[in-house]
């Protein structure tokens, strides 16, 4: 139970990567508040994690929405009488992509405003609240695409690589304040968001031969090292950003196709 | 008791690091076997852990000897029957010396230990792996030299600039064999070799207005990053290093010190 005690915010916990970390939070014995746009998901998950003999609760907040956000770590404190872990999972991705030639505005800002801005909010947020007691622990979700792009999505990629300078230049801002502040770079990782961009065989073919350790992630894989930096077995690490992708940055070509 | 029931080799285990992580994996549930050129030192570790109801023995092993290396391992399986984890640790650090001055015999050295012998030791316990079917886990220890560098240090930050590569590659290579290799890169640690620097107050707050979190990092602090890499909650991870470091990779500038911390 390495959360004993510990109140712990994830956002977009309603599916995918947030869902794992939550259940995962939970059953190591942190009070979850379960944030998430996607309501059915969000309430899903807080009642399965009851069930299940944990402590979570659901809240409504779309994170690029300062006012959402703040209030999203009032309910923590009201429900639970602290914060010591946000976890930031929250994140959208366009489906199908967008030639560069043809990325719209109105979709960069869209992208930008809740995956970097939005991160920026919530960590802001959850951060003025922790540094009244000095210890907290704020984990963002970047991607293994900040450092290896793909072609057709400029802003995902950017708005991931800007979680990675925020998640620094936030490190060193709180650091004399107790609050340690990382993020984990998911490799391909099983989950409806990356169901946008594995839509057939080949694509899938084309991750793995990118995978040594050929196979998708699981949330499950996310969750553990989301624990990790949770915990006080990563106390003297912050500002880094953890990769968790099979492999796939150490690889110069491609990997034999397996039978 | 995370690595409940894991075996695991830990070379450089009479001291530092490799004592505080042996520590750790014994009070999670590993039976473990050092690794060391110090005999006495490596010998109290056993004796130490073995009195506190865990599993542990000592063999000498110097990393330069590719056959006390063989034996290291061959022991290693002898006492455990499989080998899950290697905690690859064993390394020098050697004076600083102005880089013209830098002589051959010095640099050939310090590759020698720090590179070769993590490269013998890991070989030897990769073979072992993959001849038992096992889907184990290697740590190599790196720095964070590994990405940064001191000019008095060239072999030793060429060494640990290696031990990153030498990270990658076997990640590559074993990765067929469900063989995870990750690294390890701590920051300044509290270590005998450390604490000789840290007298002088001038050197001490160099260095602390290099670490956002304002302290010196106790071997501990490593421990927690290898305990999580040697377990399955990081069975997604491979040729990735980790940086106990108290954010100095992320740091630009300096951060104030007011006061030194109390000894």
């Amino acid at each position: 139970m390495r959360l004993e005690g510990k109140v712990a915010i994830v956002t977009g916990a309603g599916r995918g990567i947030g869902r794992g970390c939550a259940k995962r939070f939970a059953a190591e014995g942190a009070a979850v508040v379960a944030a998430d746009v996607y309501d059915e998901g969000g309430v899903e998950v807080a009642a399965e994690i009851e069930s299940e003999g944990g402590r979570a609760i659901f809240a409504h907040c779309d994170i690029s929405d300062s006012v959402q956000a703040a209030a999203l770590v009032q309910t923590a404190v009201d429900t639970y009488g602290g914060l010591d872990v946000s976890l930031n999972c929250a994140g959208i991705i366009p489906i199908d992509g967008s030639d560069v030639l043809e990325t719209e505005e109105v979709e960069w800002d869209r992208v930008i405003g809740v995956n970097l801005k939005g991160t920026f909010l919530i960590c802001q947020a959850a951060a003025r609240e922790m540094t009244k007691k000095g210890t907290g622990s704020i984990i963002n979700i970047a991607s293994v695409t900040a450092l290896m792009a793909i072609g057709n999505q400029a802003a995902y990629v950017a708005s991931k690589a800007g979680v990675n300078g925020l998640t620094k230049s936030m490190a060193i801002g709180l650091a004399h304040r107790g609050v340690r502040v990382n993020a984990i770079g998911p490799g391909s990782i099983e989950t409806d968001m990356m169901a946008v961009i594995l839509t057939d065989e080949e694509a899938t073919a084309r991750v793995m031969a990118r995978t040594p350790l050929n196979r998708m992630g699981q949330p499950e894989d996310i969750a553990g090292t989301a624990l990790f930096l949770a915990s006080d077995d990563s106390s003297y690490i912050t500002g880094q950003t953890i990769y968790v992708e099979g492999g796939r940055l150490a690889l110069n070509h491609t990997m034999p196709p397996k039978g | 008791m995370r690595l409940e029931g894991k075996r695991a080799l830990i070379t450089g285990g009479g001291r530092g690091i490799g004592r505080a992580c042996a520590r750790r994996f014994v009070a999670e549930g590993a039976s473990v076997v050092l690794g060391d050129i110090l005999l006495d030192e490596g010998r109290a570790v056993a004796a130490e852990l073995t009195q506190a109801g865990g599993k542990a023995t000592f063999v000498e092993c110097d990393v330069t000897d590719v056959g006390q290396v063989n034996n290291f391992v061959a022991a290693g399986v002898d006492a455990l029957g499989e080998i899950d984890i290697l905690f690859n640790n064993a390394g020098i650090i050697g004076p600083g010396t102005d880089f013209l001055e830098t002589t051959e015999d010095e640099f050939r050295r310090i590759i020698e230990i720090n590179v070769f012998g993590a490269f013998r030791v890991a070989q030897a316990t990769g073979r072992h792996m993959v001849d038992q079917g096992i889907s184990g886990s290697i740590i190599n220890t790196g720095s964070m030299v590994s990405a940064l560098a001191n000019p008095d240090q060239a072999a030793y930050v060429s060494s640990k600039h290696g031990i990153h590569g030498l990270t990658k590659a076997m990640a590559l290579a074993l990765a067929e064999h469900g063989i995870r290799v990750n690294a390890v890169g701590p920051g300044t640690i509290k270590t005998a070799v450390a604490e000789a620097v840290l007298v002088n107050e001038t050197a001490y707050r160099r260095v602390l207005s290099r670490i956002p979190l304002g302290y010196i990092g106790e071997p501990e602090d490593v421990a927690g990053p290898v305990v999580f890499l040697a377990s399955d909650e990081s069975s997604y991870m491979t040729g990735q290093i980790i940086y106990p470091d108290g954010g100095r990779l992320a740091l630009n500038h300096v951060m104030p010190v007011k006061e030194l911390p109390a000894a």
